[in-house]
């Protein structure tokens, strides 16, 4: 049956490999050159450099390309990593795993796993119907929108390296908890009657036979990638890097520092609450945070809107509302924003 | 008469998938049968776990992302 013809043949191997190598170098010249480069563009502009209009423009013909330029690279990159990664050997690796270390490698796989939320559903019962424990289940599907690459490489790229694997950590260790917690509350029959019936049969479903793939074709996944992700964030990003440069360039400090600084106890669980109906991806959302940091906006304060902007949107309840009964979801929205608030709190704490 | 099933919730990648198995049979003048299977329930039983997923007469041949055209063809003409 697979008779596909090898989409390159090996000769071509080295080409790519020279094509990857160059590409990685002009990248890292282009990188370096983007500050100046910008810094000359706005001074072509006749507006004063240090004006709050000279900043705001500064910043963003400064942010645009640099955050288009990780991404672009750490996109790639990750396309390259998931192609060794698929939901089926996720699956047979996480079925009859107990809790604990279960949730643990869940989290971790959820990140790495090619995922989009559209399966999320299919995916679910997958891995339930599989002997997945739930809780293990919950885990994955917590960190696999959560933490993502986009995400990781806006907050690098915007606010520094330490949020960025602060947030790592802390989106993983939200995975692991509230995953071992859901999993500890046993609600396997809180699940729509038919998916507990489905727990036989579709354990061993035939999978797709695997043709090995060579490199190239794990470069042409890591380009799709790509192609796929800067199609679906470009306008984001722009749109939210231009919307930080207003709060970057006008909006005074002190007002920001009052509304989201770390005195306001409340302004944590505000944040949580506001980012729940809020459905962006984390292209769109990041700049904002970065502009929020800037004007005096409590750290924790910032991670708890982006996580629970990222982690906890309506439309993916209404997905999983096929599998899951309404009070399933409620505890699931219940203990992830319990742990956002913890993260929150936390943070407002210690920095 | 080959049939043809493409699982998935009905997504965009989905709809693209589908066009392209006609397409497909279209230009290697093979009849097909395509049926778009959106029941969570179904695409579970049928072991699709990333959407779309392309079953042909019976046997699951791809699942996760946009195919590519040429091997569409080649799973047809199998």
């Amino acid at each position: 049956m697979s008779t596909e013809l090898p989409l390159s043949t090996p000769r071509h191997g080295w080409s790519w490999h020279l094509g990857v190598v160059a590409f990685l170098i002009l990248w890292a010249l282009i990188y370096q050159q983007l500050q100046p480069l910008s810094e000359g563009l706005t001074s072509l502009l006749p507006v004063e450099r240090h004006s709050h209009t000279g900043e705001a423009i500064a910043f963003f013909l400064y942010d645009v390309p640099k955050v288009l330029f990780l991404l672009t690279l750490i996109v790639f990159a990750m396309g390259v990593v998931r192609s060794f990664f698929s939901p089926e050997k996720t699956r047979a690796a996480l079925s009859g795993r107990r809790e604990g270390v279960g949730n643990i490698m869940a989290a971790g796989l959820g990140v790495l796993t090619p995922f989009c939320s559209c399966s999320a559903v299919p995916l679910f019962l997958g891995f339930v119907s599989a002997g997945v424990p739930l809780g293990v289940t919950f885990s994955f599907l917590i960190a696999a929108p959560m933490v993502n690459e986009v995400a990781l490489v806006l907050l690098f790229g915007l606010v520094g390296w330490p949020v960025a694997l602060t947030y790592l950590g802390f989106g993983l260790a939200i995975a692991v908890v509230a995953g071992w917690v859901i999993g500890k509350l046993r609600l396997e029959g809180w699940l729509q009657d038919w998916v507990r019936d489905l727990h036989s049969g579709a354990s061993s479903p035939a999978t797709v036979t695997d043709t090995p793939l060579t490199l190239v074709d794990r470069y042409r996944q890591g380009i799709t990638a790509v192609r796929d992700i800067l199609a679906k964030v470009w306008l984001w990003v722009i749109l939210g890097i231009g919307m930080g440069a207003v709060i970057h360039g006008y909006v005074p400090q002190e007002l920001m520092a009052r509304i989201m600084g770390a005195d306001a106890w409340w302004s944590v669980p505000a944040a949580v609450v506001m980012g729940i109906p809020m459905y962006t991806n984390a292209a769109g959302v990041i700049p904002i945070v970065e502009a929020l940091l800037g004007k005096g906006a409590a750290l924790g304060t910032v991670l708890a809107f982006m996580m629970s902007v990222i982690a906890l949107s309506l439309p993916e309840m209404i997905i999983l509302r096929q599998v899951l009964t309404l009070r399933l979801i409620a505890v699931f929205i219940g203990v992830v924003a319990s742990g956002i608030l913890a993260v929150g709190f936390l943070f407002n704490l210690l920095f | 008469m080959k049939s043809v099933k493409v699982y998935g919730p009905g997504c965009k990648r989905c709809e693209t998938t589908a066009t392209m198995v006609k397409e497909a049979a279209e230009k290697l003048g093979i009849a097909v049968d395509v049926e778009k299977v959106t029941d969570p329930k179904a695409i579970a039983l049928a072991g699709v776990m990333s959407t779309p997923g392309i079953a042909i007469d019976g046997k699951l041949v791809h699942t996760g992302g946009l195919p590519e055209a040429a091997k569409i063809e080649g799973w047809l003409r199998a």
